[in-house]
């Protein structure tokens, strides 16, 4: 596997970016408070709306340095890349694949199975961790979920629909037992239930953003690799949606989002007052929150796994490289099907 | 066949080491850098001057020479062709005489278990005999590591060598497909190699049983 460098998130909204020779240099208000060689750096995220020169995203284009943009409060700009590189009969490949329902459904199914599998792990791990913790509606859900899962395998959906469904009824089922997750005591964390746009609490506000984060790194893996990141096949194509990235983080939505939320919060490295809470119900992540976020994001990147398939040990950082270079491997023939990563 | 079509001359070094290798940069235009492709990219940029020619009493030194063979259908650049006078051969314009074409490739490392820069060389030479309408019966390698250079004859043997790779290319180029991998000790010498993945390709492993693997593995 390829090497891990770092990711540089600009969080101060009044910074810009500028090139010189081959560092990105920060500044504040014309004064340089950072300086970076390119080589070190695997992507940038801006959170602010200053920008960059022109120069910074050439420099990042030519070292394949993923550069994107995110509102303050984690919502994807855009990203910049350089010219379409890559297989065009590869990404034509997928094009074709993405509208044979039957072919988009094997591959969707995967990515679903992968999914439910890591959300089975991480309530299993937390059963195993916390036994004294585990209601009797806990154990029942997580049967339910064990039970899905097998079913799901023996005998898969022929629809993309019914898949979408199945998966639905499932990922309800894992989220239901998601406030049993929560250690912490304090009804500021409560989770309630799923909420987006706008997320509803505090637990949710963490979610949106990490998966934010999530989606911004499997865009940037899918083009690296070479394929179109808004063509996908569990998620179908809809102008300015990343439906490929979708489906590729559905994987990850356990194993790299919750689990990390799960961990911020119960090892108290949010706290209550990291959040604005607006008037009408809207929770924010303030800007120390966000910095403590990503500093605990950049450190378990860095963490290595045993990746089954591949038989190797893979920074966490690289996951989403590494699942897009076997889809990739897949749509061209190299191996009989897409193997999602599962956590042990 | 459009000129604009034809296959890079450089593509035959990689399709002479490894197929897959060839067919990854060529057909899935992938490209890596490591520390041996960014030491070779170092030296051809010393001898990138199209606009140099240097002159050393009966040689004369051309850098960065655009190359096409329409028998081939290959298009490149020959890092440096020599001129040597001679008795017979090309006439250059605005010099007196006669000058025989030598083709000089510049390479960072060292020579090669195989032949694939020999046969680069070759498809060099042919290119310029086609371009000269002369003959051309040898050639230099020069090696950085070693600072030496090799004489290479351009024989019978070496021309088909490159015939026969080239027509392997356009089968793979026209069919859009790559190779499948193959786990090779040299390998480890690639720079596409965490891309191309010979140990995951090649093993073939089959994702159903993995799955199955990965739900069984909780249940006990």
């Amino acid at each position: 596997m390829r090497k891990l460098l770092n990711v540089l998130y600009v969080t101060n909204p009044d910074s810009y970016l500028a090139k010189d020779g081959e560092n990105i240099v920060v500044s504040v208000e014309h004064k340089e408070v950072g300086r970076i060689p390119i080589h070190n750096l695997e992507g940038v995220i801006c959170f602010g709306f200053m920008g960059a020169s022109p120069g910074v995203m050439e420099l990042c284009a030519s070292h394949h340095v993923g550069l994107a943009f995110v509102s303050p409060y984690g919502k994807f700009l855009g990203r910049v890349s350089g010219r379409v590189s890559g297989n065009v009969l590869l990404r034509k490949r997928q094009y074709l694949l993405s509208d044979d329902e039957e072919a988009a459904a094997r591959i969707a199914m995967n990515c679903v199975l992968g999914k439910m599998l890591n959300c089975r792990s991480v309530l299993l791990r937390f059963g195993r961790d916390y036994p004294e913790k585990v209601s009797p509606e806990f154990s029942e859900r997580l049967q339910w979920l064990t039970e899905g899962v097998r079913q799901l395998r023996e005998s898969p959906s022929d629809t993309l629909n019914e898949l979408r469904g199945r998966e639905g009824i499932l990922s309800k089922c894992y989220f239901d037992c998601f406030d049993d997750l929560i250690l912490s005591q304090d009804p500021a964390f409560a989770f309630e239930s799923r909420s987006r746009r706008p997320p509803l609490n505090r637990v949710n506000a963490l979610l949106s953003f990490v998966y934010t984060l999530i989606a911004v790194d499997c865009a940037s893996a899918l083009e690296s690799v070479g394929l179109d990141p808004q063509v996908g096949f569990l998620h179908r194509a809809r102008p300015g949606r990343m439906s490929l990235a979708l489906d590729l983080m559905e994987e990850f939505r356990p194993y790299l989002g919750d689990r990390f939320v799960l961990s911020l919060i119960n090892n108290r490295v949010v706290a209550a007052d990291d959040f604005l809470v607006k008037e009408n119900g809207a929770v924010i992540l303030t800007d120390t929150g966000r910095k403590a976020v990503l500093a605990a994001w950049q450190r378990r990147k860095t963490e290595e796994v045993m990746h089954g398939y591949l038989d190797e040990r893979v920074p966490v950082g690289l996951l989403p490289y590494a699942q897009s270079m076997l889809l990739a491997r897949h749509l061209r023939g190299d191996i009989d099907g897409y193997p999602p990563f599962v956590m042990r | 066949m459009d000129p604009d079509d034809y296959l890079m001359l450089s593509g035959i070094q990689h399709f002479a080491f490894c197929r897959r290798q060839w067919a990854l940069i060529h057909i899935e235009q992938v490209w890596k850098e490591n520390v041996l492709t960014f030491g070779g990219r170092q030296m051809h940029r010393n001898a990138d001057d199209p606009f140099f020619t240097e002159s050393r009493g009966d040689v004369l030194i051309s850098r960065s020479v655009p190359l096409v063979s329409h028998a081939l259908k290959i298009y490149g650049v020959a890092d440096v062709v020599e001129y040597h006078r001679s008795d017979s051969g090309i006439v250059i314009p605005g010099r007196e005489g006669h000058w025989t074409v030598v083709p000089v490739e510049y390479k960072a490392g060292k020579r090669k278990p195989d032949d694939r820069d020999e046969v680069q060389l070759c498809a060099q030479a042919i290119c310029l005999e086609e371009m000269y309408r002369t003959r051309i019966e040898y050639g230099y390698l020069y090696y950085g590591k070693t600072r030496r250079r090799t004489e290479v004859a351009l024989d019978d043997e070496l021309r088909r060598r490159v015939a026969e790779l080239v027509a392997g290319m356009y089968v793979l180029y026209d069919a859009g497909t790559t190779p499948p991998a193959v786990l090779l000790p040299h390998c480890k010498n690639c720079s596409l190699v965490e891309l191309c993945m010979p140990a995951v390709s090649s093993r073939r492993r089959s994702v159903d049983r993995y799955l199955a693997t990965c739900i069984g593995r909780d249940d006990a």
